[in-house]
Parts: C-alpha cells; sequence; structure tokens
C-alpha cells in the first residue's frame, strides 16, 4: 500500500492505496465520483478522460499513485457556483450527447483541445478528439458544441 | 399556470435527459454499491471448441479475499423450475427436455407446467434464452451459464469467482486449474454448411440451425421471361455493436419481500424480468428488473444474458448482492455480435430494366448458440428484401448456420440492413446489365406514391410511401448533374482521384411489432407497448411508459406529446421507465418501436384522462360535455367566454373529489395498452460522394446527402441526431468494421482500435432533408427513425466506391472497403498480376 495526496475538484484526499489501483478505479470506488466511467480499460474509447494538472489523460491507463501530488479536474468538478462550464452548456445546445456515456470524458478532452487550441477549425478539432470514441451521436454535433464552446469559454453560461 | 402553446410536437425541445449527463450526475449500473455487495469475474474458454477435461477451483478458493467459486456443474441445480428455493412453478417455459427443444416461449399466458414433470430433471433439460422459435424443428442447443463438459466458443464462461472486491476476483482466476481438448472449431458460415464439416454441437448431428422459407408469385416463370438475370454474392460481414457503456449488471435480494432486484445495462427490463424468471426458477412477481442509466445498446442489450442470470442465481445462493461488470475485451467476445451473412441473389427483370422476380439464398451465422432473438434476424430481414421496388415473384430461403464464434442477434437494423444493401447493391447490378442510370433503373421499379397500406412482394403490407419525392428531393439537395459533369472531368483528365456517386433509396420495417404478427411468426412475445398517465393534484403530470431508453430522448419526446395533449408544458411533465416495480407493464425498446408504438400509447393514454378531465370540467361549470371546449390547458364552454377552468383547477377537483359527477372514480389516473395494427416503414433517398484514391485504395467521404422519410417528427433535433448516429454506424460497416476470426476461432479484431471504430476524423458532416408521408398506421402519422441512417447507409457507401471505378471495371467490393482491399480490387480489374503477386497476405 502507499500513501497518496491528491487534489481532486478542488478537495485534497490522503489515502492509502494498491500500487496497481487504477486512478480512474481510485475516482469511482475511493471517492464515489462515479460520473468518470470506464468504457474500454485499454485507452482507446476516452469515456474516462480527466484532467491531471489541466492537461486530459485517460484515468484508466493511470495508476493512482501517479496522481500522487497532483490536481485532478473530472466532469463533477466543473461547474462553478452552480453554474455550467460553456462546454457543458454546448454540448447540451447542439445535442452533442445521446446516451451520455461518452460525454464526461469527451468534454473533458475538448476543454482541453481549447486550451491548446482555443479557436481549432472543424479538422482539428475532430483531430483532437480522436482518442475519445462516441457510438450515438456520429460526432458531427459534438464538433458543432466544441465550435460553440469555443466561443464562449471565459463565462459560465447556464445554470445546472 | 403556464399558458401552454397548443404545440409541443413538431418542436425542438432540449432534451431534458441532458443536465445529469453532463453534469456526471447520471446512474450507471457500475455506480451501484449494496451493503456486503460481492464481485464477480469469470474465467473464460481461450479455445472455440474444447472438451473440459479437469476443473478444479480449489487453489482459487484460496486467495485473498474470495468467497466461492463455482463451476457450471457446482451451478447446475440453479436452472430453471426446479431450482433451488423455487417457491412454485414460473409462469414461463423456456425450454422443454431433450433434443427437440423447440418449445421456447415466453408467452404472457403460459400457464405453470406440471412441476412434477419428469423434465425438470435438470441434467436432461435443455436451457437456452431463446424466445423466436422460426420453425417447428429448428435447433436450440442447450448453451449453460457456465459451460459443463464442453465449451463452444472463445470466450464461453467455464468459471466464475466471487470476492469482496473485483481486483482480488480477477486475481484469484489464475489460481484454476482447468485443462482442455481441443476441437475443430466451425469458424465459417459457409464451409459450416459442407459435408464433413465439424460439427459445432455434435449430438445435433447437423451445423444448419433451420432453413425458413417464403415464396410469392411464380418465380420460374419470372425467369423464364427474363430478359436479363442478375446474379451476385454478397457478404455481411460480422460487427460488433459497441455501446460505449460495457454491460453490468447487480443482483440482491429486495429486502421487503423476500424476492429480488436485478439492476442492468438492458434495453429491455420488462422482457428480462420474464425470462430471468424462468431460467432462475424464481416466480415472476418476485422478480424485479431496473435498467439505471445505459448507456447504448444498439440490439447488444436486447438480450438476456448468462451473465444476468449468474448474478440473480449467486445473490440466492450466497445471500449477498453480486456484481459483475464487463470488460471491453469480454464484451468482444461475448456480447452478442450483428450481421453475420452469406447473401446470394438473382434478379430477373426484362430488358427495359422492370423487375420481375427476385430469388434470394442466404446462410446466416448464427455462432456458437441461439440468445434471445438470434434464429429470427434473418427471418425479420426476409421481408426487405424486395426494398422500394414492386414486382411479381419473390423466392426466399435462409439457412441458420451453427459456428463456433460468438452467438450473432440483433444489431441497430437487425436483419434489414443486411436486406437494404443486398437489393441496392441489385439495383446498381441491373442498371448496369440494362445500360440505364442507377437513378433511372430505380424510378421504373418504385411503387407509385400511396398512403394506404398496399401489398408488398414479401407478402406484408407497407403503409404509405413516396419514393418519387424523396428522391427528387435528394438529387436536389446534391445538385446531382453538378457531380456527374465533376465526374465525367475526372475520368476524362485521368485524375487518380476519382469521384463515386452512390445511391441508397431504402425502406424499411419499424414499429415492432402487432402481436399477431409476433406470434404468426415463432416470436415469444407480444408487440403492444403500455403506457399510465397520473395528473397529479397540482396538475403537475407523470407519464409512465413501458418503453427502456438507453440515449433515444424518450423523457423528452414523451413530455412532448403529453403536453400537447394535457395543455401543460414539457418541463411540468415526468416521465417515468426502467423499472418494472415503476413501470410495470412493457415491452420495451427495440426494433425503432418505441415511438410508434410506445409514443402512440402515451397520446392515446394521454386522450383518456382528459376525456375524464372534460366531464369534470363540465360538472364543474354546470354546462353540458359537448360544449366543453379545451385549449392551452384551458377548459371553457362553448358561447361563454368569460367561463372557464383550467387543467390544474380540475385535477385538484379530481383529487379532492368532493364534487364529482355521480358515480365517477376519484383522480386523473389512466392506463393504455397499444398494440398496433401494423407496421410502420420509414423510407429514404441517400446519395454518398465519395473520393477514391486510386493509387492508394483511400475513400473519403466528401458529402452524404440523406433525404429521409419518417412520417411527421416530435422532435427534430432528437430525429437528426438518431440519423447521424445510424448514418455512422452505417458507413462504419462500410468502410472500417468486421469481427475477424482465425482458423482457430480466436477474435482477432479484439479492441476497438483493432476493430476500427470509426473516430471524429473518419467520418463526415451530413447533409439532411425530409419529406413528410404520415403513416396511416397510428394517430400520430409518425415512423420509427432510430435504425433508418444504419439500413441507409452501406450501400450507398459502396454503391459509390464501385460508381468511382466503374471504368476500370470494378463492380462489387466487400465491406469494410479498406484501402488494403480496394487497392486490391483495382489491381485485380486491372489485371495486374505483378502487382496482385507483390500483396502480403
Amino acid at each position: 500500500m502507499r500513501r497518496i495526496q491528491v487534489k481532486v475538484n478542488g478537495v485534497t484526499y490522503e489515502h492509502e492505496v494498491e500500487p496497481r489501483l487504477l486512478l480512474v478505479h481510485y475516482l469511482r470506488e475511493g471517492l464515489n465520483l462515479t460520473g468518470t466511467m470506464v468504457g474500454c480499460n485499454t485507452s482507446n474509447c476516452g469515456a474516462c478522460t480527466v484532467l491531471m494538472d489541466g492537461e486530459s489523460v485517460k484515468s484508466c491507463t493511470l495508476f493512482a499513485v501517479q496522481a500522487d501530488g497532483h490536481e485532478i479536474t473530472t466532469v463533477q468538478g466543473l461547474a462553478e457556483n452552480g453554474r455550467w462550464h460553456p462546454m457543458q452548456a454546448a454540448f447540451h445546445e447542439t445535442h452533442a450527447l445521446q446516451c451520455g456515456y461518452c460525454t464526461p470524458g469527451m468534454i473533458m478532452a475538448s476543454i482541453s483541445m481549447l486550451k491548446e487550441n482555443p479557436e481549432p477549425n472543424e479538422d482539428e478539432i475532430r483531430e483532437a478528439l480522436e482518442g475519445n470514441y462516441c457510438r450515438c451521436t456520429g460526432y458531427e454535433n459534438i464538433v458543432k458544441a466544441v465550435q460553440l464552446a469555443s466561443q464562449h469559454m471565459d463565462q459560465p453560461t447556464a445554470a445546472s | 399556470m403556464t399558458q401552454a402553446p397548443e404545440r409541443y410536437v413538431g418542436g425542438g425541445v432540449p432534451r431534458k435527459e441532458d443536465p445529469a449527463l453532463v453534469t456526471g450526475r447520471a446512474n450507471w449500473t457500475d455506480n451501484i454499491k449494496l451493503p456486503g455487495m460481492l464481485h464477480i469475474a469469470f474465467l473464460r474458454s481461450p479455445f472455440a471448441h474444447a472438451k473440459i477435461t479437469n476443473l478444479d477451483v480449489s487453489a482459487a478458493l484460496e486467495q485473498p479475499g474470495v468467497v466461492a467459486a463455482f463451476t457450471g456443474e457446482d451451478l447446475a441445480s440453479e436452472w430453471g423450475e426446479g431450482a433451488q428455493e423455487a417457491e412454485q412453478g414460473p409462469g414461463y417455459t423456456l425450454s422443454t427436455g431433450g433434443g427437440q427443444s423447440n418449445d421456447v416461449e415466453v408467452s404472457e399466458t403460459e400457464q405453470p407446467e406440471d412441476a412434477s414433470s419428469e423434465e425438470t430433471s435438470q441434467d436432461d433439460e435443455a436451457f437456452s434464452f431463446c424466445a423466436w422459435v422460426v420453425t417447428e424443428d429448428m435447433k436450440n442447443p442447450t448453451h449453460w451459464p457456465v459451460a459443463r463438459g464442453e465449451v463452444n466458443y472463445t470466450g464461453d464462461a467455464v468459471a466464475v469467482v466471487v470476492a469482496t472486491d473485483r481486483y482480488k476476483a480477477q486475481d484469484a482466476l489464475e489460481y484454476i486449474e482447468v485443462d482442455y481438448e481441443p476441437m475443430t472449431p466451425a469458424v465459417d458460415v459457409e464451409r459450416a454448411m459442407e459435408e464433413g464439416a465439424p460439427l459445432v454441437h455434435e449430438d445435433l448431428g447437423t451445423n444448419e440451425c433451420f432453413t425458413w422459407t417464403l415464396a410469392t408469385g411464380d418465380i420460374d416463370d419470372a425467369f423464364d421471361k427474363a430478359d436479363v438475370v442478375v446474379r451476385e454474392r454478397y457478404v455481411q460481414q460480422r460487427l460488433i455493436p459497441n455501446a460505449i457503456e460495457p454491460r453490468a449488471t447487480v443482483a440482491a435480494r429486495e429486502p421487503g419481500h423476500g424476492g429480488f432486484v436485478v439492476y442492468t445495462s438492458t434495453q429491455i427490463p420488462h422482457i428480462a424480468k420474464s425470462v430471468l424468471s424462468t431460467a432462475c426458477g424464481i416466480p415472476e412477481q418476485k422478480v424485479r428488473v431496473v435498467a439505471p442509466d445505459v448507456g447504448g445498446g444498439f440490439g447488444s442489450k436486447l438480450n438476456v444474458y448468462s451473465e444476468e442470470a449468474i448474478c440473480l442465481v449467486l445473490a440466492r445462493r450466497l445471500g449477498a448482492p453480486i456484481k459483475w461488470v464487463e470488460d471491453r475485451s469480454e464484451n468482444y467476445q461475448t456480447t452478442t455480435h450483428g450481421r453475420g451473412q452469406v447473401q446470394h441473389l438473382e434478379m430477373a427483370a426484362d430488358s427495359e430494366g422492370r423487375i420481375l422476380g427476385l430469388r434470394v439464398r442466404l446462410l446466416a451465422d448464427m455462432g456458437a448458440h441461439l440468445q434471445l432473438l438470434t434464429p429470427g434476424i434473418p427471418v425479420l430481414g426476409a421481408f426487405m428484401f424486395p426494398g422500394v421496388y414492386t414486382f411479381g415473384a419473390y423466392d426466399f430461403e435462409c439457412k441458420g448456420v451453427f459456428t463456433n464464434l460468438t452467438p450473432t442477434d440483433a444489431y441497430r437494423g437487425a436483419g434489414r440492413p443486411e436486406a437494404a444493401y443486398a437489393i441496392e447493391r441489385m439495383m446498381d447490378a441491373l442498371a448496369r446489365e440494362v445500360g440505364i442510370s442507377p437513378v433511372e433503373a430505380r424510378r421504373r421499379n418504385f411503387y407509385e406514391p400511396f398512403d394506404e397500406p398496399t401489398d408488398t412482394p414479401a407478402g406484408i403490407q407497407y403503409d404509405s410511401m413516396n419514393m418519387q419525392a424523396t428522391l427528387d428531393r435528394v438529387l436536389e439537395l446534391a445538385d446531382y448533374d453538378s457531380l456527374r459533369e465533376e465526374q465525367q472531368r475526372r475520368r476524362d483528365a485521368n485524375d487518380p482521384m476519382q469521384l463515386g456517386i452512390g445511391f441508397s433509396t431504402w425502406t424499411e420495417i419499424s414499429g415492432l411489432a402487432p402481436s399477431q404478427v409476433n406470434a404468426a411468426l415463432g416470436l415469444g412475445g407480444a408487440g403492444w407497448e403500455a403506457a399510465s398517465v397520473r395528473i397529479l393534484p397540482s396538475g403537475k403530470v407523470e407519464v409512465v411508459t413501458g418503453t427502456s431508453p438507453h440515449g433515444q430522448g424518450h423523457e423528452t419526446s414523451w413530455s412532448q406529446i403529453a403536453a400537447d395533449v394535457i395543455g401543460v408544458a414539457p418541463d411540468e411533465v415526468e416521465v417515468l421507465h426502467g423499472d418494472t416495480d415503476v413501470s410495470p407493464l412493457g415491452r420495451d425498446t427495440y426494433g425503432s418501436r418505441s415511438l410508434a408504438v410506445g409514443g402512440i400509447a402515451v397520446h392515446l393514454v394521454c386522450e383518456r384522462v382528459m376525456d375524464k378531465a372534460k366531464k369534470i370540467a363540465a360538472h364543474m361549470m354546470e354546462a353540458s360535455e359537448e360544449d366543453i371546449e379545451f385549449s392551452g390547458g384551458k377548459f371553457s364552454v362553448a358561447g361563454s367566454p368569460d367561463q372557464s377552468t383550467t387543467i390544474q383547477q380540475v385535477a385538484g377537483a379530481a383529487f379532492m373529489a368532493g364534487s364529482l359527477p355521480e358515480g365517477m372514480e376519484p383522480g386523473l389516473n389512466e392506463n393504455y395498452v397499444y398494440d398496433p395494427p401494423n407496421f410502420t416503414f420509414p423510407f429514404g433517398a441517400h446519395i454518398c460522394v465519395t473520393e477514391v484514391d486510386t493509387e492508394t485504395g483511400k475513400v473519403r467521404i466528401r458529402d452524404y446527402f440523406a433525404v429521409d422519410d419518417c412520417g411527421p417528427v416530435i422532435n427534430p433535433i432528437i430525429v437528426d441526431g438518431q440519423l447521424h448516429g445510424g448514418l455512422a454506424q452505417g458507413i462504419a460497416q462500410a468502410l472500417y468494421e468486421g469481427a475477424r476470426f482465425d482458423e482457430d476461432g480466436t477474435l482477432t479484431t479484439s479492441s476497438m482500435v483493432d476493430y476500427m471504430i470509426p473516430g471524429a476524423p473518419e467520418l463526415p458532416n451530413f447533409t439532411l432533408d425530409r419529406t413528410v408521408t404520415p403513416s396511416p398506421s397510428n394517430p400520430l402519422g409518425v415512423k420509427g427513425v432510430g435504425e433508418a441512417g444504419t439500413i441507409g447507409a452501406p450501400q450507398a457507401v459502396i454503391n459509390s466506391i464501385c460508381d468511382a471505378l466503374a471504368p476500370m471495371g470494378v463492380h462489387n467490393i466487400d465491406m469494410p472497403a479498406l484501402p488494403m482491399r480496394v487497392w486490391q480490387t483495382i489491381q485485380d480489374a486491372k489485371g495486374d498480376a505483378d502487382a496482385r503477386g507483390g500483396v502480403a497476405q
């Protein structure tokens, strides 16, 4: 067992964990942050995407111990003062989700993308999301959501 | 109070489902934790076909955190009517004993069998989850939830370990001792039917599951008179559905009444309740099934699986909640696959390209055993091979074939994409043979537009259709003439990047199903749908539906339907579903049925409750019921504009019951069970524009134009979303996806990347439009749309590629049209022997 200290969605946690415990299972089982899900266990699908120190990572292929001393943001940490992050609002606005299982990961990957490239064109958006699979939408509305959010990244836009 | 406008139906109401989903507050099955919950993991066969010669779980039991471990033999007493703790015979008969195991029913009216019957002896009894008996002599092999003696496909469960957490359960699998005696597997449908082929189930003496036929008209005469005969062979590769949420189940005792609750990621909680009750020998009223938020299904969760039953019987046996969560490799090996057909078609036509007759011969890959609807999938497709064309003679035969591969079953479209693909590829072949354009070949064989049920060559009745308008619109949308000009320019210039224009004019059968048709086809389950409505004392509304959404947005659409009838806003309507205690009557979500059957039930039950509300309003205003008008949530008396009362006031009065019409029951609560008189038949015309790189074989979809007709639209945002996703999966079949196995029956496309699920860079934007031809089958005129894109798209893509390469003499490319295959086809067509020899296989 190893002791780790991780700040998740603004709260600092300390836990003894098995070295092999996956970060996604630490979040889900240890912290009950079930907004981050497992889709493939192999880093193919991106459903488990979270931000580590602001950059997107796939939490099914990181161990919890690798997050020691780092800051993690999950979809459940995006809203501020009860107001949605612009990316969450944009996904709703453009109907960029159906079953919604890929959505938390897709939102986190999209936020990370806009940080690197605040005004991406369509091809750049599609390339940047290649590590996140969606089986419901065909991606067109997800692209639209990212385009819409890119115009509103400075302010929360909707009540949650 | 809210002053409602007249109509929410037809408007792009934003989805009510989204807030929980975009904020991470959804309730997935894997989120569920119960006190004392144990976790299970499966040891699965690495062989496609083998005898288990030795199996010992005792060392696994010694591992930390392991509570129990079971082989198939250990669990033998858990299944069927004689199962332990069964208090009485279940209301369903899953199967009878011995080799004649055709009596597979999930009939709603079946009486309990005599519990003392000798057939309840466990060792002799057949066991199967299959509920669709397509022929009287269909072979339905026993498939135990955990193997007993023999494994029949890679991934077949061999043992199950129960532990205090999922890591420990997984660890302990390493300690199970097992020896196999490998047997030769049958891994290909055509070879499995050859003389001397290895038998998947030796006791059956054959790999043939069934032969199902359908014939209308004089097929021999059609071919005798034909000026032109077109013969083609097409392959429908196996597909893996790939819902992004893997399957997951938690089963536990219900503390209150001694029964059980099963939380499971399913499309079909109601059907699962019936089947699990029978399979596990638990009286039906003691089983509650809950479908929490479900992360996609696409047919793969239109099933009842061994793992669900195992969780349930272990919860019974161990007295603790049991959880199982599938991992992706298990999903690829054990969740049902789709498609898997070899199709031989022959079309007879006159010299003008008018079809005289169509002959279809299918081999349909069942996989190792029959899941819930496995044999029925190609049978459903049988009715759709004639497509949007009317002609005199049709002759269909399908053989179901067992292979040592993952069982097949429904995957988005389920039999109809296979049919639509075949007939639409044939239409291009016919056009080529006769020397007319693909557009003209289609026009010459379309039905004249109709809006009343019309007979088809397959002996069913389409509800309404106007292919001419739909095709005209897509030609206009695509600027077809300009495309042909561009194509000609590229051909003339010998451009290495050739342009392809591919058509698909298609229809499908949706809105499953009239119960009488189900019964006639041997499907052991009714096709009606139920809805209830409760107008609460405050005037707010609860709608209970038997449909079970997993991405389709029923909460939003059903709210729109109810809001229009009751005169409230959609936000004042709560739609309840997915729990057999909350929604006790239902037939669930599959086959593009939810709106055309379940949505109609919602509409009708709301009308029923408003009939009662109107009576109360008349009583309150001391007016005659005939004089009551209702608009915008308000009842008024004709000719007395000052006199009115709101639906909220009426709801309050109905609840308080202080002054109701004589003899009237209090409250505004109604139920409706709607059994549709016919299916609905959405249709469409698609044009896929591809750029094919003749030097590398790479195909890029430049544009995809789709004009669909699903009748009046409840919510255009949701309908367009369904079309996008459906088109994406259809394009995925055409260009990328395919489950491939090696000669040993091992899946070689065993991850999402190897299988090639398309990501965002691999798919185009879609240009959509619609025509609106109402269905006469239901009062809203609506048709299904959930599978439309998947059914319409693959043939448009392949026809487009073949069109691009037609000058080179390319007429067929099997799916998926990966660059290597396209390139090879080009080389073959060129007759370039050197290039062929240089390709590493």
